[in-house]
C-alpha cells in the first residue's frame, strides 16, 4: 500500500521535473542557493563569536610566543627562543609541578566535599523545594566577588585572626599558628572555597537522575551501603565527576590570583609566572608559557574525557 | 530451585503520616507455590503491600511470615524473596551478565565462578546472544527477562513482580503473560503479582486479591471472583456486572424485594445478609441478560438505548433504565442479530433469579 503510494509519488515527480528544469531553471537554482545561506547565516553568530573571542586570541598568542623581545621592545620574528628558554629553565618545571600539587589537592578535596554535599542533596533532602533552596545557599559566596571572599580570609585566618585567637584562648595551641595564612594551605583552602561548587553542581545533577528503584533493586539484592556507593553510584556518577574535575582542573591549573593573594607570594603557579613575566613586558615569553600551559591543560582533559565517556550527559 | 514459601501477612498496616494510611489492617494467606495478584485502581494500596513483602518499605503495624521466618523487622536481603521492579531496574552500566551476577557479586562470590551462573541463567532466559550488551540496547521483552533471569539467580521462595507488564506493548504483554505463567509453574515458587489489569489477574491468578482505598475488598480464586464478587467495588472494578443498589422491601420464603428509586423492584435470592428496610446491593452479569424478551415482573426493567457498541463476538449495549443510572449487557452478536435494536429504542431486558448475585450490604 504504502510502496504504491510512494511509487505513485515518484512518477509524479518524474513527469513534473523536466518541465520544472525547462521553463524555471534561474528560480529553483536561486532557491537552492538561499537556503544554502540561510544556514550559513544561522550558523554565524556562532563561529563569528567563537572566532572572534577564541581562535583568532589564541593564534595571537600562538604567533607573539615565537617573537623577539628586549627590555623595552617585541619584535615581529620567528626564534623558538622563547620556547627553549621556558621549558629548558628548571624554574618552570617545578612551577608546573607545584601548579599540578595545587590541582591535585584542590582536586581531591574538592572531589570529596563536592561528592558528598551533592550526595546529601540528592540522596537525603527529600522535597524538591528543600533541594533548590539548599543549592541556591551552596552558591552564596559567588554573590561576592573572588578578591573579597579571599580577603576576608585573611581576618579569620591571620596569625591574630579569629581562628588563632581562639585556639590561642582555648589553650588548644600555645601560639598561633603560622602556617593557616599566607602558605600552600591557604591557597588550597582558598582554591577549595572558590572551585567545590564546580564540582557539586555537576554531580548533583548526574546523581538526581539516578533512579531510585536502581538503590532498590541492588539492595533487594543483598547489597550494603558501601556495596550500593561503590558498585551503583559512583560508577553512574562518573560523567558528573569528570566534568566537575574539568572545571576544577582547568580553573586551577589557570589560577594566578589566588596562589599570588593567599600565599603571600611565597608559593608560585604557572599563571602567576605568566602574569609576572606580563609585569616585566616580556610578552613573547608570555605568550611561550600560555602555550605551553594550553598544551598541558589540553592534555589534562583529554585524559579525563579518555577515562570517562561524558557524552551521554551532554 | 528454592523450596516454595508461603506468605501470610497478618493485619498488616502502612501509614505515611498520621492521616495517610495506605494499607489498613490487611491480612492475606497466600499459600505455598501459589500464583497471587494483588488487584486494584492505583493508589489501593496492592504495591505498599508488595513493597513490605519485599521489606522496601516498612511494616507500621502488623507481621508478616514468610515460610517459617517471621520477616517483618528483616532487610530485603535477609528475606528470602526477589523483588521485580517496575521498570525493571536493570544497571544501565553493567552488561547483562553483570547485571544477573549482581547479587553474586556482593555476595563476594569469585568472578568466574559468578559470571557462569549468570550466564546460564541468561541462557535459560534464552538471552544468551546479548550476555555483553548493556540494558539500553534490548528491547522492553527482553529487558524483563533479565530482570526475571537477575531476580531468580538468587533462588528466591516468593518472586515478587510489580506491575511487570506495564511497559510492554499489547502483543508483548500477552506472550510474556504466558511466559510467566510457565515459568511460575516450572519453578513452583510463589509469586506475587502486582496489577492494576482485570484481564491478566484473571489470566495469571491461582488466588485475586481485589483491594481498594487500602483495603482487601476481596481475595479469592479468578472464577469466584468473577462470578460471585463480594463487593460492589470488585463488581463495578471487574466489569461485568451492573450494579443495582435500592433498599429490602420485603422479604419472604424464595427471596427478596429490592426497591429502587423511581418505582422499580427486582427480584433477589435469599441471603442471610439482607435485613428488611435496610439498603443492600445486587449485581446482575452482563451477559447473562436477555435482551428485548418479555419480562417476568421482578426480573427485568424496560431501558432506553444509549449506544451500542461491537466487541467482537457480542455487542455491548448502554441502556437508560428506571432506577438505574446506566445498565450495560453484554448481547451475543447472532442472537442481537436476530432482533436488532437501535439507539433510542426502548427494549425490555430479563434475566433469571440464578444470575442475580447478592453482594455485601453497603457500609456506610
Amino acid at each position: 500500500m504504502r510502496s504504491m503510494v510512494e511509487e505513485a509519488r515518484r512518477s509524479m515527480t518524474a513527469i513534473e521535473a523536466p518541465s520544472d528544469i525547462l521553463e524555471t531553471p534561474a528560480p529553483t537554482m536561486r532557491r537552492r542557493a538561499s537556503r544554502r545561506l540561510a544556514s550559513y547565516l544561522q550558523a554565524a553568530p556562532l563561529a563569528l563569536i567563537l572566532g572572534a573571542f577564541l581562535l583568532l586570541p589564541i593564534a595571537a598568542i600562538v604567533i607573539v610566543s615565537f617573537w623577539d623581545y628586549d627590555s623595552v621592545q617585541i619584535y615581529p620574528d620567528f626564534v623558538t627562543l622563547n620556547y627553549a628558554e621556558t621549558l629548558g629553565s628548571w624554574v618552570t618545571w617545578r612551577t608546573f609541578f607545584n601548579t599540578v600539587k595545587f590541582v591535585v589537592l584542590v582536586w581531591a578535596i574538592s572531589l570529596f566535599v563536592g561528592f558528598w554535599v551533592a550526595y546529601f542533596l540528592a540522596f537525603h533532602v527529600r522535597t524538591v523545594k528543600m533541594q533548590t533552596a539548599l543549592f541556591l545557599l551552596c552558591t552564596i559566596p559567588f554573590l561576592t566577588s573572588n578578591i573579597i571572599r579571599m580577603i576576608s580570609w585573611v581576618p579569620f585566618l591571620g596569625r591574630n585572626g579569629l581562628l588563632n585567637s581562639a585556639l590561642v584562648d582555648l589553650g588548644i595551641v600555645p601560639a598561633p599558628l603560622e602556617f593557616l595564612l599566607f602558605s600552600e594551605f591557604a591557597v588550597v583552602l582558598a582554591m577549595v572555597h572558590l572551585y567545590a561548587l564546580f564540582m557539586v553542581t555537576p554531580i548533583f545533577n548526574t546523581l538526581v537522575r539516578i533512579d531510585r528503584s536502581l538503590v532498590e533493586a541492588a539492595r533487594d539484592a543483598g547489597a550494603s551501603a558501601t556495596q550500593i556507593l561503590t558498585n551503583i553510584i559512583i560508577p553512574l556518577a562518573k560523567p558528573g565527576i569528570a566534568i566537575g574535575s574539568i572545571f576544577v582542573v582547568t580553573l586551577v591549573m589557570g589560577d594566578f590570583i589566588t596562589v599570588r593573594f593567599m600565599s603571600g607570594g611565597q608559593s608560585a603557579s604557572v599563571g602567576l609566572m605568566i602574569a609576572n613575566q606580563i609585569s616585566l613586558l616580556q610578552y613573547p615569553a608570555a605568550a611561550a608559557n600560555a602555550v605551553v600551559l594550553l598544551a598541558v591543560v589540553l592534555m589534562m582533559v583529554a585524559a579525563i574525557l579518555r577515562i570517562v565517556d561524558i557524552r551521554k550527559e551532554l | 530451585m528454592a523450596q516454595a514459601a508461603e506468605i501470610d501477612i497478618a493485619s498488616v498496616t502502612k501509614r505515611y503520616g498520621p492521616e495517610a494510611v495506605a494499607v489498613d489492617s490487611v491480612s492475606l494467606k497466600i499459600k505455598a507455590g501459589s500464583y497471587c495478584c494483588l488487584l486494584g485502581p492505583s493508589g489501593c494500596g496492592k504495591t505498599s503491600t508488595l513493597r513490605m513483602i519485599a521489606g522496601h518499605e516498612s511494616i507500621s503495624s502488623g507481621d508478616i511470615r514468610i515460610g517459617d521466618v517471621v520477616v517483618t523487622d528483616l532487610p530485603p536481603a535477609r528475606r528470602p524473596t526477589s523483588m521485580m521492579f517496575q521498570s525493571y531496574a536493570l544497571f544501565p552500566h553493567l552488561d547483562l551478565v553483570d547485571n544477573v551476577a549482581f547479587s553474586l557479586k556482593v555476595k563476594g562470590v569469585p568472578k568466574a565462578e559468578r559470571r557462569a551462573k549468570a550466564l546460564e541463567m541468561l541462557t535459560l532466559m534464552g538471552l544468551e546472544p546479548y550476555a555483553e550488551r548493556r540494558p539500553a540496547q534490548l528491547s522492553g521483552g527482553q529487558q524483563q527477562r533479565v530482570a526475571l533471569a537477575r531476580a531468580l539467580i538468587t533462588n528466591p521462595q516468593a518472586l515478587l513482580l510489580d506491575e511487570p507488564l506495564s511497559a510492554l506493548d499489547p502483543f508483548l504483554k500477552v506472550r510474556m503473560r504466558q511466559e510467566l505463567k510457565r515459568l511460575q509453574r516450572d519453578l513452583g515458587i510463589t509469586f506475587v503479582h502486582v496489577t492494576h489489569s482485570q484481564e491478566e489477574a484473571m489470566a495469571l491468578a491461582d488466588l485475586v486479591v481485589v483491594m481498594s482505598d487500602g483495603r482487601i475488598e476481596q481475595a479469592a480464586p479468578p472464577r469466584e471472583i468473577f462470578r460471585r464478587p463480594a463487593t460492589a467495588f470488585v463488581a463495578r472494578f471487574m466489569g461485568d456486572h451492573n450494579v443495582l443498589s435500592g433498599r429490602v422491601a420485603a422479604i419472604d420464603d424464595d427471596g427478596a424485594t429490592l426497591a429502587l428509586p423511581d418505582g422499580v423492584s427486582f427480584r433477589t435470592p435469599k441471603d442471610p445478609r439482607l435485613t428488611l428496610g435496610e439498603p443492600a446491593e445486587i449485581a446482575i452479569r452482563r451477559d447473562r441478560i436477555a435482551i428485548g424478551e418479555a419480562t417476568a415482573p421482578g426480573f427485568g426493567v424496560t431501558g432506553l438505548v444509549k449506544n451500542i457498541e461491537y466487541r467482537g463476538g457480542s455487542m455491548k449495549v448502554t441502556l437508560d433504565a428506571p432506577g438505574v443510572e446506566e445498565f450495560t449487557v453484554y448481547a451475543d452478536e447472532d442472537v442481537f442479530d436476530g432482533k436488532p435494536h437501535a439507539v433510542g429504542d426502548a427494549v425490555p431486558l430479563a434475566w433469571a433469579l440464578a444470575d442475580v448475585h447478592v453482594l455485601a450490604p453497603p457500609t456506610h
